[in-house]
């Protein structure tokens, strides 16, 4: 199903990250997945996140997809030019994939392999009006497709916390307007600069996903202080985590979690979780959000 | 040597929109060398825009736009008629453009396309960078070339990994595109970074069979 039609339930849409394993056992993470089927809509799967080798976006979707869960393909513009990013779009509708997630990627030098060329032959807009002309017949020469043409439902990022924000919106804009029907953000702590963004962008009426990332300890939130563009957890959430002795802290960080999805869902159309490998709490995080 | 072709005339004319008082600069080195500067492109350049109904408010020859030092000396006394302009269309090669966008307070467009560095980065060599894309998108940027300065050369905006303004790869390093917004925002040109930038056309890299085939290219090479 594309998550699009999902929207138009009017229902809080709920996506996960899965993040494919480096090397080809992949069972751990279909079985830590499984659990999550009746409440998640769809499992984002990551391209290559942080520039790591890993397995692809495409295999475990199929995978995902077989098993009758929701897939949705992230694609960035890093590894591939032009050519391989239009033929796998092809691929994954020949596979029988309909959600796709546009992204530029996070540059070679974050991964680890720094030595690799940085492909960026297109970038996040070009990509998705590639792929929307594709959904169209045409590739981006112009040439037609041959028989009937893909269809899919198009995703993009957009990150609330940068500052400043105004580049964001504008870039957010050119988007939508290359063919992005829905939109997940980097992850949010603040609830009054997310209204502000929401309120931003209202007007384009197109869904938003507000990222949730469960922390793990308060030292995790210091990291992405310091580290992560656009995040910037509060010091009263990390005097929280930090306040209740290290067994409580799993209980702890997923009660702040399922407190920001509370307030969060009444602001946009959907929450997107990414748990970094702790998929196995999030039916807990859920119940604890009422959802 | 720094090899430049004139872009369309229909491209530059597209590219200025709605401005209607144009100051005319052009180089009088490489360019001049390669016909797209100089005297007779400036006056040829001059022409054109009349006929299309655009006004010259004045122009300016200076021996070489890559040099800021000179730039700014040569159009000392033409700051006047710069800031009453709406814009500045430069016939020279994007680190020509790069530099006269340092010293002016206006939006400099490029109205050749670089094609061919020669090894070089200008022939007074400072801070500005140019890749030779053949399609130069320095109007659009406010004369921040995105591609030398983004260290993903992206076309339609910043990617989301800017951190206090430095660029995701390298903590040392300026995000290029926040610099563009902040110029842009400062020339009251943001409504540029509205329009789509389609993908590069890589072929334009290439310099054609004829200039290889010029002396010059062969000993600039
Ligand atoms: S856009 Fe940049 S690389 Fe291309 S010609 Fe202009 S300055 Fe050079
Ligand atoms: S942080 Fe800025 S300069 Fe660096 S890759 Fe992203 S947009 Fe380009």
């Amino acid at each position: 199903m594309k998550l699009i039609d999902r929207f138009k339930q009017g229902k809080c849409v709920l996506t996960c990250e899965a993040g494919p394993p480096k090397g080809i056992e992949i069972a751990q993470l279909i079985a830590e997945l499984e659990p999550l089927r009746p409440k998640i809509d769809a499992f984002n799967v990551t391209d290559l996140q942080s520039s790591v080798l890993r397995v692809g976006s495409l295999a475990v979707c199929r995978i995902l997809s077989e098993k009758g869960l929701e897939p949705v393909m992230q694609l960035t513009c890093r590894d591939r030019n032009r050519l391989a990013l239009q033929s796998d779009v092809l691929n994954a509708a020949v596979l029988g994939i309909k959600n796709l997630l546009c992204l530029t990627g996070d540059h070679p030098k974050l991964g680890d392999h720094p030595q690799a060329m940085p492909v960026f032959d297109l970038d996040s807009v070009q990509l998705l009006s590639a792929v929307k002309n594709l959904t169209k017949g045409k590739d981006m020469a112009g040439n037609d497709l041959e028989g009937r043409p893909p269809e899919f439902c198009l995703g993009a990022v957009v990150n609330p916390g940068a500052d400043p924000l105004e580049p964001q919106i504008l870039k957010m804009e050119k988007k939508i307007q290359a063919g992005a029907e829905f939109f997940q953000t980097q992850a949010v702590y603040e609830l009054k600069k997310f209204a502000g963004f929401m309120g931003r962008v209202k007007h384009f009426n197109v869904p938003v996903m507000a990222g949730i990332v469960l922390l793990k300890s308060p030292a995790m939130a210091k990291f992405m202080n310091a580290n992560v563009a656009g995040i910037h957890v509060p010091d009263e959430i990390i005097n929280e985590l930090a306040s209740v002795p290290k067994d409580k802290r799993v209980h702890k960080s997923l009660e702040i979690a399922a407190r920001l999805i509370r307030e969060l869902k009444g602001l946009c159309q959907g929450i997107h979780i990414m748990s970094l490998g702790w998929e196995r709490h999030i039916p807990t995080v859920l119940e604890m959000a009422g959802l | 040597m720094l090899f430049t072709e004139n872009k369309p005339f229909d491209e530059v004319l597209e590219s200025l929109g709605n401005d209607k008082n144009i100051f005319l600069l052009a180089c009088n080195g490489c360019a001049e060398t390669c016909e797209t500067g100089g005297e007779k492109a400036l006056s040829t350049l001059r022409t054109e825009l009349k006929k299309a109904g655009r006004k010259v408010t004045d122009t300016c020859l200076v021996d070489f736009l890559c040099n800021k030092i000179l730039v700014a000396t040569r159009l000392a006394r033409h700051m006047e008629q710069i800031q009453q302009s709406d814009s500045v269309l430069a016939l020279t090669c994007g680190i020509g453009v790069q530099a006269v966008a340092k010293v002016v307070n206006k939006l400099v467009r490029p109205a050749d396309n670089t094609i061919s560095l020669g090894g070089l980065q200008g022939l007074w060599p400072s801070e500005e960078r140019c890749e030779a894309c053949g399609d130069c998108v320095l109007d659009y940027t406010g004369g921040l070339c995105p591609l030398t300065s983004c260290a993903k050369g992206l076309l339609n905006g910043p990617c989301g990994g800017a951190q206090d303004g430095k660029c995701e790869v390298d903590s040392e390093k300026d995000c290029g595109w926040l610099k563009i917004y902040e110029r842009l925002e400062k020339l009251e040109r943001l409504d540029n970074l509205k329009k789509f930038q389609k993908a590069r056309d890589h072929s334009k890299m290439m310099p054609s069979a004829d200039l290889r085939k010029t002396l010059f290219y062969d000993l600039e090479r």
